[in-house]
């Protein structure tokens, strides 16, 4: 250009522009319009349906698998991807695991051990889809708690049948209670990775006094100082203990009865926790609070000994929290070597060392003891229970399937939604 | 420009069908990255959103589209939980949360973008973003530790006997709507910010020559021409705090329950995906309503210059 004004003779484009239609603003909206019109339509075609978790037919429709060829079919690979929770192994200050190394020295089996797992629901809802899709979920080992996902699993024919003839470590060594757990008979598709218990804690300096008893949730002097957990199960199970009722023999109308006690002590109750329970106790914005007894352990070894962990009279809950390889593990022999390993004395001594939950493995106490030289840990009630405290523990409450959750649900979700 | 005599000038060759057809689609091709987004992105996560809330059925057998508009009905009218306390407690929080971010965030734009010099400008900018280099969980859990019953704020305020020695902030309603607006300051002060900014300065030395003192000057002049800044900010805030389950179930305590920690609660625990997608439906209408008549009563002015 030389600097006059454009002659549009001279220029196409400006000529085309200034003679021909242009594309409006309503004309490219319409067009937008009807292009996202025929996606919406088509994704409302295809949108029809969510599929179930429970193949057609319900949980017995199918074929059913013949265990001894899967076992026969598997070989050992080498390696084995093991989902847990975070802090849930022996850890060095470089992150580095001496039971893992160990294992791999000794079985040749290297371990791809990845801390994934935060809580059951958000967990399960991650694999349940690719479970239901025959797909591998990435690991051949996982740690599930004993409660309703588990069950779901179970029911769903998603965990691999332990092949019995494998697993003499955990024949031997097992302790008596984890040997054949209510929601798991047999354990035939689960082994115990650590058990904890369920009971409650109080702040000795702020309640002025022991807390002895489920009915000391009730007392008035407590007035919004009392918290306790927003999980229905832990909540539901609780409460099952406060007015008497086995919670593995509950019946529906013993829900209704939890509920009324629940109900009774709902105005001292500050705030329903999934985490930071520990926290409040220590800062003083609740005195009281349903607790896991291996956070106060914890709390405890972190200088806080006005934090009491307490059974109370009515008992309390024993959890456990399961290795179980998914049924679409792709080194499902390596899993199983690494879980019957876990049940020798040595190798569940170095972990629990560390975890400081209930070990299932009461061999390991002398190991702790004596090789370990940690007579805090070995000595401790929290973590190798006295047989009168495993007298006052308690199984949770087995689903009796989805209408039998849905109801426990409708009867305990409106305490902790208010 | 020169006026343009067509008859003189001689039409460029008609083009060739390839260049026809680039030529219509351009403008589509030119939009179609942000529609596709908004297609895949917005559209069909709503649409589905919607067909599922029409669904019936549980996680085990699978949920079949029955169009069961009674869900949104149930929802409301004997439910085992009042999920119309939880939606009103929602709109209050989110709404009071908004204001104070009003409030506080309005003098902060102001300062920057009519006091503070050029120099410090972007320092003080900064400065504003600085708290989004942690993350907002973290930051969220430190108000709790700083607010709690023996935390260093109830202390000091105890050891001054200015508090009983019951007094608590955690649990309450206030905790709640603190922990938002705090969270969410920076969505107000930067679109205010950016509103006044683009003030022409020569309108407020007319105003003054027009006999407005500062007062009216602010009112009539400054403060009309920042509607969309505001606006843009209330939809920042308005529609992230409404929703959010976060700061409830950290600072928040017995009753302070909200809508966001309901829907929660019902996709991932009790797994009942149809219920949790007619909440979050009711939610967005009433969301929608409510910024529409603000829009209509307040005004936007030119929103689209901001966005």
């Amino acid at each position: 250009m030389t600097g006059s004004p454009i002659d549009p003779s001279k220029s196409p484009a400006l000529m085309r522009g200034l003679t021909q239609s242009r594309m409006s603003r309503r004309a490219l909206l319409r067009g937008a319009g009807m292009g996202a019109g025929a996606i919406a339509l088509s994704s409302l075609l295809a949108a029809c349906g969510i599929q179930g978790t429970q193949k057609a037919g319900g949980s017995t429709g199918g074929a059913v698998t013949d265990w001894t060829k899967y076992w026969a079919d598997h070989k050992k690979t080498g390696t084995l991807n093991f989902a847990n929770w975070p802090l849930y192994i022996d850890q060095d200050d470089s992150g580095k695991s001496a039971s893992l190394a160990a294992f791999t020295k000794k079985t040749g089996i290297k371990v791809n051990y990845k801390e994934v797992i935060q809580d059951n629901p958000s967990f399960y809802a991650k694999i349940s889809p690719l479970l239901k899709g025959d797909q591998s979920i990435g690991y051949d080992l996982m740690v599930i708690t004993n409660g309703w996902e588990f069950t779901e699993l179970l029911n769903n024919g998603w965990l691999v049948q332990l092949d019995q003839t494998k697993i003499p470590n955990f024949k031997a060594n097992a302790d008596r209670t984890v040997l054949s757990p209510a929601y798991d008979p047999g354990a035939a598709h689960s082994m115990v990775w650590q058990t904890g218990f369920t009971g409650l804690a109080y702040n000795e300096k702020l309640t002025g006094g022991p807390i002895t008893s489920f009915a000391d949730l009730a007392d008035p002097k407590f007035k919004g100082k009392i918290g306790m957990f927003s999980d229905t199960s832990e909540l539901g199970n609780a409460a099952l203990l406060a007015v008497g009722v086995e919670p593995t023999n509950a019946t529906q109308a013993d829900f209704q009865k939890a509920r009324d006690w629940l109900e009774k002590v709902k105005p001292n109750i500050a705030k329903f926790y999934d985490q930071g329970y520990t926290d409040a106790l220590q800062n003083g914005d609740i005195w009281i609070s349903q607790a896991w007894s291996g956070d106060i352990y914890q709390v405890q070894a972190g200088g806080h000994e006005e934090i009491k962990y307490v059974t109370p009279k009515e008992g309390q809950m024993m959890w456990h929290d399961n290795m179980c390889i998914p049924i679409t593990a792709e080194h499902p022999v390596d899993a199983l070597t690494w879980m019957d390993y876990y049940y020798q004395p040595d190798v569940a001594g170095v972990i629990e060392d560390y975890v400081n939950y209930v070990c299932p493995v009461p061999a390991a106490k002398d190991y702790i003891l004596n090789t370990i030289k940690d007579p805090d840990v070995a000595n401790s009630p929290l973590v190798f229970p006295s047989t009168e405290e495993l007298g006052q523990s308690h199984e949770f409450y087995v689903y009796k399937g989805r209408s039998d959750y849905d109801k426990w649900q409708d009867v305990f979700n409106p305490i902790v939604q208010s | 420009m020169t006026a343009v005599d067509t008859s003189a000038m001689t039409l460029p060759p008609a083009p060739v069908r390839g260049r026809r057809f680039a030529r219509y689609a351009t403008p589509y091709l030119l939009g179609g990255v942000g529609s596709l987004w908004l297609i895949v992105l917005f559209l069909i996560p709503l649409i589905s959103q919607l067909l599922v809330s029409l669904m019936t059925g549980n996680i085990d057998q699978g949920y079949q589209l029955t169009w069961n508009w009674s869900v949104y009905r149930d929802i409301f009218v004997g439910a085992d939980v009042n999920y119309l306390l939880f939606l009103g407690r929602s709109l209050l929080f989110g709404a009071t949360a908004t204001i104070i971010t009003i409030v506080v965030a309005y003098p902060v734009a102001y300062f920057l973008a009519f006091r503070a010099s050029a120099r410090w400008k972007n320092g003080l900018l900064l400065l504003i973003m600085l708290s989004f280099f942690v993350s907002f969980i973290i930051r969220t859990n430190m108000w709790v530790f700083l607010l709690g019953g023996q935390g260093p704020v109830l202390s000091f305020l105890r050891n001054l006997h200015l508090v009983g020695a019951d007094a608590h902030v955690l649990g309450t309603a206030g905790a709640v709507i603190g922990g938002m607006a705090y969270n969410d300051l920076a969505f107000m002060v930067l679109p205010i910010y950016v509103a006044l900014e683009r003030i022409d300065p020569r309108l407020f030395e007319a105003a003054q020559d027009l006999y407005g003192n500062q007062r009216a000057v602010f009112f009539r002049t400054t403060l009309p021409l920042s509607r969309s800044g505001i606006f843009a900010g209330i939809l920042l805030v308005f529609i992230d705090t409404v929703g959010d389950p976060v700061n409830p179930s950290l600072l928040g305590g017995q009753s302070t329950y909200t809508l966001g920690q309901a829907i929660q609660n019902v996709y991932l625990t009790q797994q009942e995906y149809n219920v949790a997608a007619a909440l979050s439906t009711i939610m967005m209408i009433a969301l929608g309503i409510i910024l529409f008549a603000y829009a209509r009563v307040f005004g936007t002015d030119n929103i689209e210059d901001l966005v």
